[in-house]
C-alpha cells in the first residue's frame, strides 16, 4: 500500500512543479488548470493512500506471504448479470437521441432507470448465483 | 519441488468452490457474463473488427494515392475516408485492443485474482465500448455522410457551421460512450491492481505488462475526462449556441486544440504502454532469461508516463500561441525513458537463447518499427525542423512508424497469449509469412512518406499533380499499405486454420508469470491453485526449482533442449 501511495504522491508532485513553472510562464490557462487538475488526481487517492498504509499492518500482497495467509473471502464477484448491458443499452439510447430524435430519451432513461434499480436490488442479494 | 508449492487453496470469492461453473450460455452468456476472460474476448474481436475496417478504408486511401490525378473517390469521400480511418484506429481499435481485450483478459490472470475489481462495471464498460464503436459507424449511413473533419475534429472546422450534418453528431457521440468506457476500465484496472493481487505479489513482483497496465489505467484517469469535457463543449457550440471555440462569441479555437491534444498526447502513450508491456513480457520469454533491468524498466514507464502530460502541445508548435522551449524540452525528455526501455529489450535479448517464433518475431519488429517511429519523433520535438515538416508526409510517416509498431505489439501479444485465450496453438509457420509481410510492408510503406514529407507533400490531400518522383514514392507507399493488408488476410486465415486444431496445454512457452500456472482457457475465477510467489518469475521458479541455485549463464545444455521443441 505504501509504494501505491507513493506513486501517486510523487506524479502529484511532477504536475504541481510543472503547474508552477508552466503557468506563470506560458500565458495558456486551459493546460494550466489540466495541469492542477492532474496534480490533484495525484494527490487526493495518493493522501488517500498513505493515510492508511500508516495505520493498517502490510497486507499479504505486500510481503512475503504464503497462499494460505490470503485465504478465505476475497469479495463478492457476480457470475452473470444481465444490468450491464442494459445500462448501456440506455446509455446509448440516450446518445443517439441527440442526432434521431428525442423520443429515444423515453427508451434511453427507462432502460437506464431499469438497470440501477435492479442493479442495486442484486447487489443487496450478493450477485446472482 | 513440492517446498515450491504451498497447499492447494481456493481463491474463488463467492461459493463456487467446485471444478465447473454452470453458468448461462449461447447469447445469454455473452449478453451476461462478468467475467473478465468472456468480456476480455469480446473485446479482442470487436477491435480486431475495427483493426480489419480501419484497414479496409486505409487501402481505399492508398489506392487513391497510388498514382497522381487519381478519381477513384470523390474529395468529400476523401475526407470521410481519412477522417474514419484515423478515428476506427485510434479511439476504435487501438486503446480498447490494448487496455479492454489483452489487459482484460492478462491482468487478473497475472497477478493471481479471481476477476477485475468490478466484474459489471466491466461489462458496462464493454457495452458502452460496442454501442460507442457502431455510433460512429453509423455516420457512414447518414445523409451527410460520416465526420470529414479529420480524427483531430480542430475547431472550427467542425463546428456547426463548417460541418452541419449528423455525422459529425454521431462522432462526438460515439466519442463520449467509448470515452466513458475508457474511463470504467481505467477505474477498474487500478482497483484490480492495488487491491486484488495474490499474496506475496508485491508491486515490484509483478509482470511489466501489469505494471504498465497500471500505469496506463492511472494515465487514462487523467487524460480522458479532458476529452469528455472537451466534446461535451463542441457539441455545446454546434447546438446550443455557446461560443467557446468559435471567434465571433469571444471564444478561442486554439482551447480546443489545447483540450484536444492534452487528451490526444497522454492518449499517444495509453496506447503505447500496453504494448510496450506485451513485449517486455515476451521478449524474456523467448530469450530464456530474465527481464534486463526489471525496475529500471518500471521507472522508465512511470517517467514517460508523468512526461507524456507535459508535452500535448508539441502537436501546436505552428499555431504560435505555445511556450515554445518548454514543450521541446519536454518531448526531448521522453527519449531518455523510451531509449531506456530499448536498451533494455536489447540488453534481454544479449546473450540470451533466442527463439524465433512469432510473438518474438513481431517483438523484435516492434523493436526496430518502433525505433524508427520514434527517432523521426525526436526530429519533430524541434520546433525549427517541425515548422519545416508540420502537416506533411513525414508527419503521416513518422506516427504511422509508431502505431503499425503498436500492431506488432498486438500481433505479437495474440501469438502469445492466444493459445492461453483460446486453448490452442497459432500456427507458427502462417505466422512467420504474416511477421514478414506485415515487416516488410511497414517499412516499404513508411519510409516513401518520410521522403514525400520532406519534399514537402501535404497530408490529407486527395490528388497530387503529376511529378515523377511523388508518383513513384506514393506508389512504393500503396504496395507497401498493401502487403500490411495481405498480412491481415494471413492473420484471418490463421485464426480459422488454428480454431481447435492444435491444444496448447498449460504453459506452451514455459513461460514466467501467473498466467501460465492455470488451465487454458482458464477455469471460471481462474485458478484451482498459486505457486509462492517470491520473483516476477513464479511459475519459472516452480517450474525450474534447480535454476535458482545456478548463476547466470550456466546449464546451457538444457535450455538448448527446450529451444528444439519450440
Amino acid at each position: 500500500m505504501r509504494i501505491e501511495a507513493r506513486i501517486l504522491l510523487l506524479l502529484g508532485l511532477f504536475f504541481g512543479i510543472m503547474c508552477a513553472v508552466y503557468w506563470p510562464t506560458s500565458n495558456e490557462d486551459g493546460g494550466s488548470v489540466m495541469m492542477f487538475g492532474a496534480m490533484l488526481l495525484g494527490f487526493l487517492p495518493g493522501g488517500y493512500y498513505y493515510y492508511w498504509s500508516r495505520r493498517m499492518k502490510p497486507r499479504p500482497e505486500d510481503r512475503d506471504a504464503t497462499q494460505e495467509e490470503g485465504s478465505g473471502f476475497v469479495g463478492a464477484f457476480p457470475s452473470t448479470s444481465i444490468f450491464p448491458f442494459l445500462l448501456g443499452m440506455g446509455a446509448w439510447f440516450v446518445v443517439l437521441a441527440i442526432v434521431f430524435g428525442i423520443w429515444l430519451l423515453i427508451p434511453g432513461f427507462a432502460l437506464v432507470l431499469w438497470a440501477f434499480i435492479g442493479g442495486t436490488h442484486e447487489s443487496r442479494r450478493g450477485g446472482q448465483r | 519441488m513440492t517446498d515450491l508449492l504451498d497447499p492447494p487453496v481456493v481463491v474463488h470469492g463467492d461459493d463456487h468452490g467446485h471444478d465447473e461453473h454452470h453458468g448461462p450460455t449461447g447469447l445469454v452468456k455473452w449478453l451476461t457474463s462478468t467475467d473478465h476472460k468472456v468480456i476480455g474476448l469480446s473485446y479482442t474481436i470487436t477491435s480486431v473488427v475495427m483493426l480489419v475496417i480501419g484497414g479496409a478504408l486505409a487501402e481505399v486511401i492508398r489506392a487513391q494515392l497510388i498514382s497522381p490525378n487519381n478519381h477513384l473517390v470523390s474529395l468529400a469521400q476523401y475526407n470521410e475516408l481519412f477522417t474514419m480511418h484515423g478515428s476506427i484506429m485510434i479511439y476504435l481499435f487501438a486503446g480498447p485492443f490494448a487496455f479492454g481485450a489483452l489487459a482484460n483478459f492478462v491482468v487478473p490472470l497475472q497477478i493471481g485474482a479471481p476477476d477485475m475489481a468490478f466484474p459489471r462495471l466491466n461489462a458496462l464498460s464493454y457495452w458502452l465500448y460496442l454501442s460507442g464503436s457502431i455510433t460512429m459507424l453509423l455516420g457512414v449511413f447518414t445523409a451527410g455522410g460520416a465526420a470529414n473533419f479529420g480524427w483531430v475534429g480542430y475547431a472550427p472546422l467542425s463546428n456547426a457551421v463548417n460541418t452541419p450534418g449528423a455525422g459529425a453528431d454521431l462522432w462526438i457521440g460515439g466519442l463520449l460512450l467509448t470515452g466513458f468506457s475508457a474511463i470504467f476500465t481505467g477505474v477498474n484496472l487500478t482497483a484490480t491492481i492495488f487491491y486484488l493481487r495474490a499474496p506475496g505479489m508485491t508491486l515490484f513482483r509483478m509482470p511489466i505488462f501489469t505494471w504498465n497496465m497500471l500505469v496506463v489505467a492511472i494515465l487514462i484517469l487523467l487524460a480522458f475526462p479532458v476529452l469528455t469535457a472537451g466534446l461535451i463543449m463542441l457539441y455545446a457550440d454546434r447546438h446550443f449556441g455557446t461560443h467557446i471555440f468559435t471567434v465571433s462569441g469571444g471564444g478561442v479555437p486554439v482551447l480546443w486544440q489545447n483540450i484536444f491534444w492534452f487528451w490526444g498526447h497522454p492518449e499517444v502513450y495509453i496506447l503505447a504502454l500496453p504494448f510496450f508491456g506485451m513485449v517486455s513480457d515476451i521478449i524474456p520469454v523467448f530469450s530464456r532469461k530474465p527481464m534486463f533491468g526489471y525496475k529500471g524498466m518500471v521507472f522508465a514507464t512511470l517517467t514517460i508516463a508523468a512526461l507524456s502530460l507535459g508535452v500535448w502541445a508539441h502537436h501546436m508548435f505552428t499555431t504560435g500561441t505555445v511556450l515554445l522551449p518548454f514543450f521541446s524540452i519536454m518531448s526531448l525528455l521522453i527519449a531518455v525513458p523510451t531509449g531506456i526501455k530499448i536498451f533494455n529489450w536489447i540488453g534481454t535479448m544479449w546473450g540470451g537463447t533466442v527463439i524465433y517464433s512469432t510473438a518474438m518475431l513481431m517483438s523484435i519488429g516492434f523493436v526496430i518499427t518502433f525505433l524508427i517511429g520514434g527517432l523521426t519523433g525526436i526530429y519533430l520535438a524541434s520546433p525549427p525542423l517541425d515548422f519545416f515538416t508540420h502537416d506533411t508526409y513525414f508527419v503521416v510517416a513518422h506516427f504511422h512508424s509508431v502505431v503499425v509498431a503498436l500492431v506488432m505489439g498486438g500481433m505479437a501479444g495474440l501469438y502469445y497469449w492466444g493459445p492461453k485465450i483460446t486453448g490452442y496453438m497459432l500456427n507458427e509457420r502462417l505466422g512467420r509469412w504474416q511477421f514478414w509481410w506485415l515487416f516488410i510492408g511497414t517499412q516499404l510503406f513508411t519510409f516513401p512518406m518520410y521522403l514525400l514529407g520532406l519534399k514537402g507533400m501535404p497530408r490529407r490531400i486527395a490528388v497530387y499533380l503529376h511529378d515523377p518522383s511523388w508518383a513513384n514514392l506514393n506508389m512504393w507507399a500503396s504496395i507497401g499499405a498493401f502487403m500490411i493488408g495481405v498480412s491481415t488476410i494471413i492473420f484471418v486465415i490463421n485464426c480459422v486454420y488454428s480454431w481447435k486444431r492444435v491444444p496448447a496445454g498449460d504453459n506452451p512457452w514455459d513461460a514466467n508469470s501467473l498466467e501460465w500456472f492455470t488451465t487454458s482457457p482458464p477455469p471460471h475465477h481462474n485458478f484451482y491453485r498459486l505457486p509462492k510467489i517470491r520473483s516476477e518469475r513464479p511459475v519459472w521458479d516452480y517450474n525450474h526449482p534447480e535454476a535458482r541455485a545456478l548463476h547466470h549463464g550456466e546449464d546451457h545444455e538444457e535450455i538448448h533442449d527446450m529451444a528444439k521443441h519450440v
